[in-house]
């Protein structure tokens, strides 16, 4: 199946027709909202924050943030980011309850620093590898909006972006971005392998746990399954031992080493050093 | 767009990044519209640290809102100010600007808003 990222830019592709297709649609419709809920679990707000939703189109994410009960944290403010005038009309006739702009996250992310709590994007970054009206390349406009987005958050605090990479160089393309830009970063992918896979991107912006419930990226993954965490601080770890590279042995070395470095790493098990398709 | 936001956003335009003088924007030619919402102590002070007061001043002076207090209130004093969290929760977050334009004090850029939805995009010569 081709992907609409591939043919069109995105203010083109979500025109009025797209626009209502896709938010009538009630598989769509639940895809969104399981998702966004996956990714509010990741940012584990504790009190009622103001959250930046990049690419909120319609509203099927912010709806969500709204719609947190007092018990959970909630209810969450949120404001949201879209390039497309079509899916922000359908927001508006669904009168959400955010506050919506239309802005092109590959220009940047126009708050001040420190301004949210948390941000999610719930299907919308990978059009930043894509087809695009403007002369600027799929690298700026990704520098552009981590740069932006790392700054628009407090210390602290968190974002988490799940979206569809079309291969593995797109997924390594943003997750790059992000770490470049100064994120913790960790990738959690739900059903790997299966044509229902998801990622979600998992960013922390450095600042002690005291401050708010951000802190570092190992605390945030600690436990799941299938989460790998990519860290620019990796970059230095110690020389690898006399195992052979890339043996089980080896491997099960760099993990303790890892372990003892405080990072998260999988535990061992039959499938340690065997190929995987999930490679950072 | 709420007044709270208003108190975050910045100018999108790239000389104006290293500039104070791009915050706030400043509304003109606004209709604002007031909307009811459940006011919630615990998110007005989570986000009472992080407003900008004097922007958040000027703001409401521009839009002919009466003074605020020359200094932001403790999360003690709103508690213990009833009228004054009352106020607060109406200006930041039942108070929106439903037509008009916000204005770059520096680069002089005009950012529309039509139905509540402000207008960031930018030509690419001055992202
Ligand atoms: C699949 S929709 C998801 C919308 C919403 N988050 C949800 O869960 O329903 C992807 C959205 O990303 C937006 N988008 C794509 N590229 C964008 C960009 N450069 N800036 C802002 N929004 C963008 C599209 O306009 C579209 O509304
Ligand atoms: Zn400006």
């Amino acid at each position: 199946m081709s992907r609409p990222e591939d043919i069109l830019p995105p203010d083109l592709h979500y025109n009025d027709t797209e626009a209502k297709k896709y938010t009538t649609s009630s598989r769509i419709q639940n895809i969104q909202v399981s998702m966004t809920h996956r990714a509010l679990e990741l940012l584990d707000l504790q009190n009622p924050s103001m959250i930046l939703d990049v690419g909120c189109g319609s509203g099927l994410s912010g709806e969500i943030l709204t719609s947190v009960e007092p018990s959970e944290g909630g209810p969450h403010i949120w404001v949201g980011m879209d390039i497309s005038a079509s899916m922000l009309d359908v927001a508006l006739q669904r009168d959400v309850e955010g506050d919506l702009m239309l802005a092109d996250i590959g220009q940047g992310v126009p708050f001040r620093a420190g301004s949210f709590d948390a941000a999610i994007s719930i299907s919308a970054i990978q059009w930043l590898c894509n087809a695009d009206s403007s002369e600027v390349s799929p690298a700026g406009r990704l520098s552009r909006f981590f740069n932006g987005l790392y700054a628009s958050l407090k210390r602290g605090g968190r974002a988490v972006c799940q979206f569809y990479p079309k291969n593995d160089q797109q997924r390594t393309m943003i997750s790059g971005a992000a770490i470049k830009a100064g994120f913790g970063a960790g990738i959690l992918e739900d059903d790997p392998g299966t044509k229902n896979s998801k990622i979600y991107l998992v960013l922390t912006v450095g600042g002690s746990a005291a401050e708010g419930n951000g802190g570092d990226i190992t605390g945030v993954v600690k436990g799941m399954e299938y989460v790998n965490v990519l860290d620019a601080r990796r970059k230095h770890r110690e020389k690898g031992r006399d195992f052979k590279k890339g043996s089980k042995a080896w491997i099960i070395s760099k993990k303790e080493q890892m372990e003892r470095k405080g990072k998260v790493v999988k535990h061992n098990s039959k499938y340690t050093g065997r190929k995987r398709h999930i490679a950072f | 767009m709420k007044l709270l936001t208003l108190n975050f956003l910045t100018c999108a335009v790239k000389s104006c990044k290293s500039t104070s003088a791009s915050f706030p924007l400043h509304p003109k030619d606004c209709e604002l519209v007031s909307d009811t919402l459940k006011s919630d102590p615990k998110l007005l002070f989570n986000i009472l640290p992080r407003l900008d007061w004097s922007a958040l001043s000027t703001t409401a002076s521009e839009l002919g809102f009466p003074g605020l207090p020359p200094s932001a209130p403790t999360k003690e004093e709103l508690e213990a100010n009833e009228k004054l969290f009352h106020d607060l929760h109406t200006l930041l977050l039942e108070t929106h600007i439903s037509e008009g334009s916000l204005v770059c004090a520096n680069c002089g850029h005009s950012y529309k808003i039509k139905e509540g939805i402000a207008n960031f995009l930018l030509p690419n010569h001055l992202v």
